[in-house]
């Protein structure tokens, strides 16, 4: 199957500042992609000439098949972007801006959009009397009204409380469901862990990493995190060493440790505590997350 | 009603409640040449008795330099600050009706304050009414495309909301000080008059006097209409041209001057 966005050997060059060198980039129909970087990483250069608002330097982007320079009148009804400033005009309600965008996309007004992201009481409220939730909200609803084939989002979650996060995270799972593909930007990194089919992380312009989120945890050189609270405390001060340990540490009642292989690790430690008869109180083992390997990447 | 119709018909309906809504634009719509006009009314026949000859002219041109100079630039220029044209170019809003609509719907309003103070200056003032109601109509319309076309222009290549009010001021004071809105322009000294005449408002006030209210023009009225006239086309075509979806894209803004290249001519011929 074609990919719904396609983008080679992709430049983007302000002046002296090369923003985007390079990119390879193809993202699949019904797949949710994470696009992860540090600020000024080429996130949005890599956005905005997706969607059309900027012209690549060099390369060839493609999107839903259309190039989104030359062909961006046919392309402006197959893709739904959410800015990351939702740049309204200040006096306009959002049930004006439902109607007057979907005017222009030639299709009816999508009240239901308005009831389901919770505007239905701030429907003649003018824009900037809206709080930042409720505004980023009313821009998802106005880039989904249209029922697009690819969305776009700059920082969908920001400014929103965890249940409208959650809420909107099951809504675009529903939408990849369908069919529809969704590029995502972001700086939240348990955001795009939890969303995205696959993620890149773009460092000074260029990929450092693509794929799952589980194959770029799984490729790096992170250390399963093993914390450890018993009843007696023996492993305080105790300095016994268990396999696959590269260090350990102390906090908050828990002892610490960092393991290569926690398959080892783990029964060595229940082992070791019942020779001591101390008894378990809590034990958690967290795999690398992608904020540890982004981290990694990153620094 | 086809997409573009209705889109139309919906943008339009926004931006004219916008200038009813919109306090800014509602006190350059309305409340300022409205209170002027009053101010002006109850002042000026006792300082100058001649005033009443010209005030239904000085005052509509007073309402069209508010709305247009003072009030149609700004909010364009916020927009684009504001990313409201991105907003609008990711979903397919051209370029067009982005400028074109506000101009209209400012027109309308302005034409609203125009009849206000055409159907009251008469009975509260005594002012004189036009002798020549056509003229009347085609002056006003001249000037407010000339006007309009100069509001959008500066909202386009203004770089900040700081160098609107600069831009707007730099025509807005000279036009009341120097197109005999205040004092006949045959009273300013020569050099000043060919300044004056590089100022949409003196063709306005000329053709007005010349054309619809009786008296005589200072110079080639006809003239002055057709520079209005053609001066608002070609500031709507550069605005166009011009235009930017944002802050970040850079454009020359120079080319924008090319609109007073009709009232250099005028200078020369008229």
């Amino acid at each position: 199957m074609k990919p719904m966005i396609e983008v080679e050997g992709f430049c983007k060059v302000y002046g002296d500042i090369t923003a985007v060198n390079g990119m390879n980039l193809a993202v699949r129909q019904g797949e949710i992609f994470g696009l992860l970087g540090p600020n000024g990483a080429g996130k949005t250069s890599t956005l905005e000439c997706l969607e059309g608002l900027r012209a690549p330097s060099e390369g060839f982007l493609r999107v839903a098949g259309l190039d989104p320079v030359r062909e961006r009148k046919k392309l402006r009804h197959l893709i739904g972007v959410q800015l990351q400033s939702a740049g309204m005009p200040e006096n306009m309600t959002p049930m004006e801006a439902m109607r007057f965008f979907c005017a222009y996309h030639g299709v009816p007004p999508r009240d239901d959009l308005l009831e389901r992201f919770d505007l239905t009481a701030k429907q003649k409220t003018p824009f900037h009397d809206l709080s930042t939730g409720q505004q980023r909200r009313l821009g998802l609803a106005l880039a989904l009204a249209h029922k697009p084939q690819v969305l776009f989002l700059d920082e969908p979650t920001a400014g929103l409380d965890v249940g409208s996060r959650a809420e909107l995270h099951g809504m675009l799972r529903e939408f990849r469901d369908d069919g529809t593909t969704v590029l995502l930007a972001t700086h939240d990194m348990a955001e795009a862990e939890a969303l995205s089919d696959r993620v890149a992380i773009l460092l000074n312009g260029c990929l450092a990493a693509t794929g799952t989120p589980l194959e770029i945890t799984a490729a790096g050189a992170g250390l399963t995190r093993v914390s450890v609270q018993t009843k007696a405390a023996v492993l305080q001060d105790d300095h016994h060493a268990l396999p696959a340990v590269v260090r350990r540490m102390i906090k908050d009642n828990y002892v610490i440790y960092f393991s290569r292989d926690i398959g080892q690790t783990v029964p060595a430690l229940i082992d070791h505590l019942q020779s001591r008869d101390d008894e378990l109180i809590d034990l958690r083992v967290e795999r690398p997350s992608l904020e540890d390997r982004f981290l990694e990447i990153t620094q | 009603m086809g997409v573009t119709t209705s889109a139309f018909a919906r943008h339009f309906n926004f931006e004219f409640r916008a200038g009813l809504r919109n306090k800014n634009l509602l006190l350059m719509n309305y409340l300022f040449p409205l209170g002027f006009y009053l101010l002006m009314g109850f002042i000026m026949p006792g300082i100058n008795p001649f005033f009443q000859d010209v005030m239904i002219p000085s005052m509509v041109t007073f309402a069209v330099l508010a709305a247009t100079l003072l009030g149609l630039p700004y909010p364009l220029v916020t927009a684009r600050e504001a990313g409201v044209f991105r907003s609008y170019k990711v979903n397919g809003v051209p370029t067009l009706p982005i400028l074109v609509i506000p101009a209209l719907t400012t027109a309308i309003h302005l034409g609203l304050t125009a009849i206000v103070i055409v159907a009251t200056a008469p009975l509260l003032f005594d002012a004189s009414m036009p002798v020549n109601w056509v003229n009347f109509g085609i002056v006003i319309s001249a000037l407010g495309l000339a006007c309009t076309g100069f509001g959008v222009l500066i909202g386009v290549v203004s770089p900040s909301t700081r160098m609107t009010v600069l831009y707007s001021q730099m025509f807005f004071v000279p036009s009341m000080m120097l197109s005999g809105m205040m004092m006949p322009l045959g009273m300013l000294p020569d050099g000043i008059r060919k300044l004056a005449m590089l100022l949409p408002a003196t063709h306005a006030m000329n053709a007005f006097n010349g054309l619809s209210m009786g008296t005589t023009a200072d110079f080639t009225p006809w003239g002055g209409v057709i520079i209005l006239a053609l001066s608002g086309m070609m500031a709507l075509v550069l605005a166009l041209y011009l235009f930017r979806w944002d802050n970040w894209t850079r454009r020359r803004s120079w080319p924008g001057l090319l609109v007073l290249l009709p009232y250099v001519v005028g200078v020369l011929a008229l």
